[in-house]
């Protein structure tokens, strides 16, 4: 019993020196930047943990504790909201129904810019930008002027009964338009890092031109068309000014969370808003990780990507 | 035979999609003629709007510039524990919607935020005032200097700046002479990025405005102000202005590439 | 510029693991060292921390019986190659080599004068004066290997470390580049340090091995007596092809456990050992019988080259070529391996 004591004693005294010797040495490489001679370290990380702590976690820390501050009431009864669930699910839904809706667009205008010899390719490669330099207000009054029941395209879709204006499918065609981008050139990289001899390759072996297109073409393109997927997608979930002016903002049809929040502050209900902030924002934060996991997960092939 | 079809199918997708809306907007700014346009660019709400918007879109740009210089330098050219959190968070707010990005300072300094109350009697007004605007436009454009700086250092290594230490050259003169040069397009691209980002952000700056005509209304928000009171003429052509404006800073990314292409040829 | 380390340890980045072990080395002026080993061995690690760019957690290292702490203390006294050179892309080779110059404070740099007639004369010195405007990417390997150099040199160091110098280059350049830099450290008066994986060029060029394994030293010695005497079978087989007979010590006598392989007398204490030869050094005993069938395989340097097939494997022995040698030989009764350096344990026990 008394040596078994010993025994026991003498590995947690060697347990806390490792402990300590390695949390010591861990400590040390913070302070002194992994061991490396190049100066400006401490510069650098007192000016970047200040900026990152005074702009992201200060902020953040106020976003979640704000809500608990007056007691779990407004966030249970915020929780009993039917129409912030409904506002979340307009906003869930759409983004990733506009963010699938990418997916095809986004491939071929990727293939056509990196492969397809597409005349004029170096414009349409500038072109691409545009939703993404075009500030969300201008976006959104203008997709609502041209998608209204008079505009250019509203006019031929409400003459084949299609209303997209102050509808759902408003929102998802707003998204689509904001988000075409991140797919395009999440894709675009990778596509001109494939080797065009895996195309011949695959041609030689007999593969007919459907093959290579899913085999050859799409299959190693997923975890890139995943990742342009999250981030078409966690760009949808958050976004206000595109889409405001073409929803039609009703309450449980194409009321979105962003706007919510905005409706929350002008009642003054800062639990309530702050609630529906956090709930979003978590929400969109699991989906990422998720589709990280996936991407990991089908990507097992490719070790840096 | 297929292959025209292809292209035809990608023009018409792009000029659906992408230039559509800007033909809309200069359609609907020039309903009434040029002359009409112009008149309502001289309304002094809309002036203010444009002189707001430069004053923080610059404040944003330089810094988060300075940050973003600062971050990738410790970020790439260092390896310390917490690297890896320190890079996720800077990224943050890129997955953080912009009515968010405005709401987390009006808990903090707003009317019924934390330090709000405090700082009002101090005499200092953040919240529905210029201040807050612009701590919304730089918590929204913090990661792009150091997201496109971040690779491309990552990329170069240390080297160069080790060789110019143990040739005796300081913090300073390493970042100005050997790492800056040798990052100058993506910082320029950065730059530009953040300033497209800075002048045309509505949800965040919406929040925390407070949408006073001519003192705390941007460009964006003098916009949607328009709009929702059908001044569709004066709408349109702001929208015009600012759409003009973010664009050509979006594409004078690709003037750099131009210009330093021979030299800079990749080892 | 002498250099002392001692007991230097440093470990990898949140891990137990030691990158370099206790080492204590001492490099006197004027001496031409090469740290040779496989990679992993800790020898870049061993040369970055002479240089100061990467500390190390125990030990202490002085240049000149001064500890330098920071990287400025010994900016400009120390001269470092890197192994991709780490030339400043944007800035020509001229502006490169004068960098080290440039960055002095205003009251110790030279006159925009003298700092290009000391570009100059280091132009000249690497053999490439025309070269002063061109930008590193339209360089070629050799030629980015003299720029770094000359940029290293330009402060006037009297320590030199060079990171695998000649690694991305091809042979031939590698060889006039090797001896060139022999004749530029003589020249000079420098310490020079050199990291290599290639042992024959380390025997070529320096004066001193330092052979490294899993961040130790092995054996530092010269280059004669590394070959004649290394310490370990891993510096035995380092160093260059070895042939291994496993044997044993009885009364006297090494005995081989294979067949067709003489013992022979040595005076180490009985039990199981290792025996090494280098295939040159073997010798074929009884020839023209054929109970070790010989095959052969071309010749280079003098030597005949054969494999002579045993029970389970071929060995290989090279034969010096006679002056009248014209006969092929075919098969022998016996391996002599009299001169083979005896192993227990992986260290050398005769």
């Amino acid at each position: 019993m008394r040596a078994f004591n010993g025994a026991a004693g003498q590995y947690h005294a060697f347990c806390i020196l490792v402990v300590d010797g390695s949390m010591k040495r861990a400590f040390t490489q913070f302070w002194r930047g992994g061991y490396s001679a190049l100066p400006g370290y401490r510069f650098s990380l007192l000016f970047t943990v200040f900026w990152t702590g005074f702009f992201i976690i200060l902020p953040l820390c106020a976003l979640i504790i704000r809500p608990w501050q007056d007691g779990v009431g407004p966030v249970v009864a915020e929780l009993h909201d039917a129409r912030m669930f409904a506002a979340l699910w307009t906003s869930f839904s759409t983004a990733a129904v506009a963010a699938f809706l990418n997916i095809p667009l986004g491939l071929f205008l990727a293939w056509m810019l990196v492969r397809g010899d597409l005349p004029g390719r170096h414009i349409a490669n500038a072109l691409i930008d545009i939703p993404l330099a075009l500030p969300t207000a201008v976006s959104g009054i203008t997709l609502a002027t041209l998608y209204s029941p008079q505009g250019w395209l509203g006019y031929p879709l409400s003459k084949l009964g299609i209303s997209v204006a102050y509808t759902r499918s408003g929102i998802v065609l707003a998204l689509m338009f904001v988000g075409l981008p991140f797919m395009v050139r999440t894709v675009e990289p990778v596509l001109k890092n494939l080797p065009q001899e895996l195309e011949e390759a695959a041609k030689l072996l007999g593969a007919r031109p459907r093959q290579i297109i899913t085999r050859v073409i799409i299959a190693p393109l997923r975890p890139a068309l995943l990742t342009g997927f999250g981030l078409a997608f966690a760009r949808g979930v958050g976004e206000y000014g595109s889409v405001i002016f073409i929803a039609g903002n009703q309450p449980f049809k194409s009321e979105i969370a962003p706007l919510l929040i905005v409706v929350r502050l002008q009642e003054f209900d800062y639990p309530g808003a702050t609630a529906i902030a956090l709930i979003l924002l978590l929400a969109s934060l699991s989906v990422l990780v998720c589709l990280g996991v996936l991407r990991r997960r089908i990507s097992a092939w490719s070790v840096g990507a | 035979m297929m292959r025209r079809g292809l292209w035809v199918a990608a023009w018409a997708l792009i000029i659906l999609v992408l230039i559509m809306p800007l033909a809309v907007v200069l359609a609907e700014a020039l309903k009434n003629g040029f002359g009409p346009a112009l008149e309502t660019l001289k309304d002094p709400d809309g002036i203010a709007a444009l002189w707001l918007t430069v004053e923080v879109t610059t404040i944003a740009v330089i810094a988060n510039t300075l940050f973003g210089i600062a971050a990738a330098w410790l970020l790439t050219k260092y390896r310390f524990p917490g690297r890896t959190s320190l890079l996720v968070l800077v990224e943050l707010p890129l997955s953080i919607s912009p009515v968010v990005s405005g709401l987390v300072w009006l808990l903090l300094f707003g009317a019924q935020g934390w330090w709000g109350p405090a700082l009002e009697e101090a005499g200092i007004h953040i919240a529905f005032a210029i201040p807050g605007i612009i701590l919304a436009t730089v918590f929204v454009t913090l990661p792009y200097v150091v997201r496109t700086l971040v690779p491309l250092m990552e990329q170069q290594g240390r080297d160069t700046e080790e060789a110019a230490a143990l040739a005796g050259a300081g913090f300073w003169q390493i970042l100005w002479r050997v790492t800056l040069p040798g990052a100058r397009i993506a910082l320029v691209s950065g730059i530009l990025l953040t300033t497209a980002r800075a002048m045309g952000e509505f949800g965040a700056v919406s929040v925390v405005s407070g949408h006073i005509p001519g003192l705390t209304e941007t460009m964006p928000l003098h916009i949607e102000s328009l709009y929702n009171g059908y001044q569709t003429v004066a709408a349109f052509t702001m929208a015009a202005l600012l759409a003009c404006m973010a664009l050509a800073t979006v594409l004078l990314r690709y003037a750099p590439a131009f210009l330093w292409r021979s030299r800079e040829v990749p080892k | 510029m002498s250099v002392h380390v001692e007991n230097l340890t440093r470990y990898a980045p949140a891990s137990q693991r030691k990158l370099l072990d206790d080492i204590t080395l001492t490099f006197p002026t004027g001496a031409f060292v090469a740290l040779v080993g496989p990679s992993g061995a800790g020898k870049t690690t061993l040369l970055r921390a002479i240089a100061g760019l990467d500390q190390c957690e125990e030990g202490t290292l002085t240049l000149n019986g001064n500890s330098l702490k920071t990287l400025q203390d010994r900016a400009g006294k120390i001269g470092f190659v890197f192994q991709n050179y780490a030339l400043f892309p944007h800035m020509t080779v001229a502006r490169n080599i004068s960098f080290g110059l440039d960055v002095l404070p205003r009251g110790k740099r030279p006159s925009p004068t003298e700092i290009a007639n000391r570009v100059k004369e280091l132009l000249e010195l690497m053999q490439i004066p025309a070269l002063a405007e061109a930008y590193p990417a339209r360089l070629s390997g050799g030629q980015r290997q003299r720029v770094a150099l000359a940029r290293a040199l330009a402060t006037g160091p009297t320590l030199l470390l060079l990171d695998e110098p000649f690694g991305a280059l091809d042979p031939i350049v590698r060889r006039t580049i090797r001896t060139w830099l022999r004749t530029l450290h003589d020249q000079l008066g420098l310490t020079t340090i050199l990291v290599t994986h290639d042992q024959e060029e380390a025997l070529e060029v320096a004066d001193r091995i330092v052979v490294m394994q899993n961040g130790r030293v092995v054996q530092d010695a010269s280059p004669t007596d590394l070959d004649e005497k290394p310490q370990t079978s891993f510096v035995m087989e380092f160093l260059g092809e070895a042939v291994t007979f496993k044997g044993q010590v009885k009364n006297g006598y090494f005995v081989p456990d294979e067949a067709h392989v003489a013992s022979f007398p040595t005076h180490i204490s009985e039990g199981r050992a290792d025996a090494m030869i280098r295939p040159f050094e073997i010798m074929l005993q009884d020839e023209g019988e054929a109970a070790v069938p010989l095959a052969t395989h071309g010749k280079s340097n003098g030597y005949r080259h054969y494999s002579a097939t045993l029970a389970g494997r071929a060995v290989p022995v090279f034969v010096p070529e006679t002056s009248g040698g014209a006969h092929i030989k075919t098969g022998c009764a016996h391996l002599n391996i009299q001169n083979a350096r005896i192993f227990r344990n992986g260290t050398r026990a005769n």
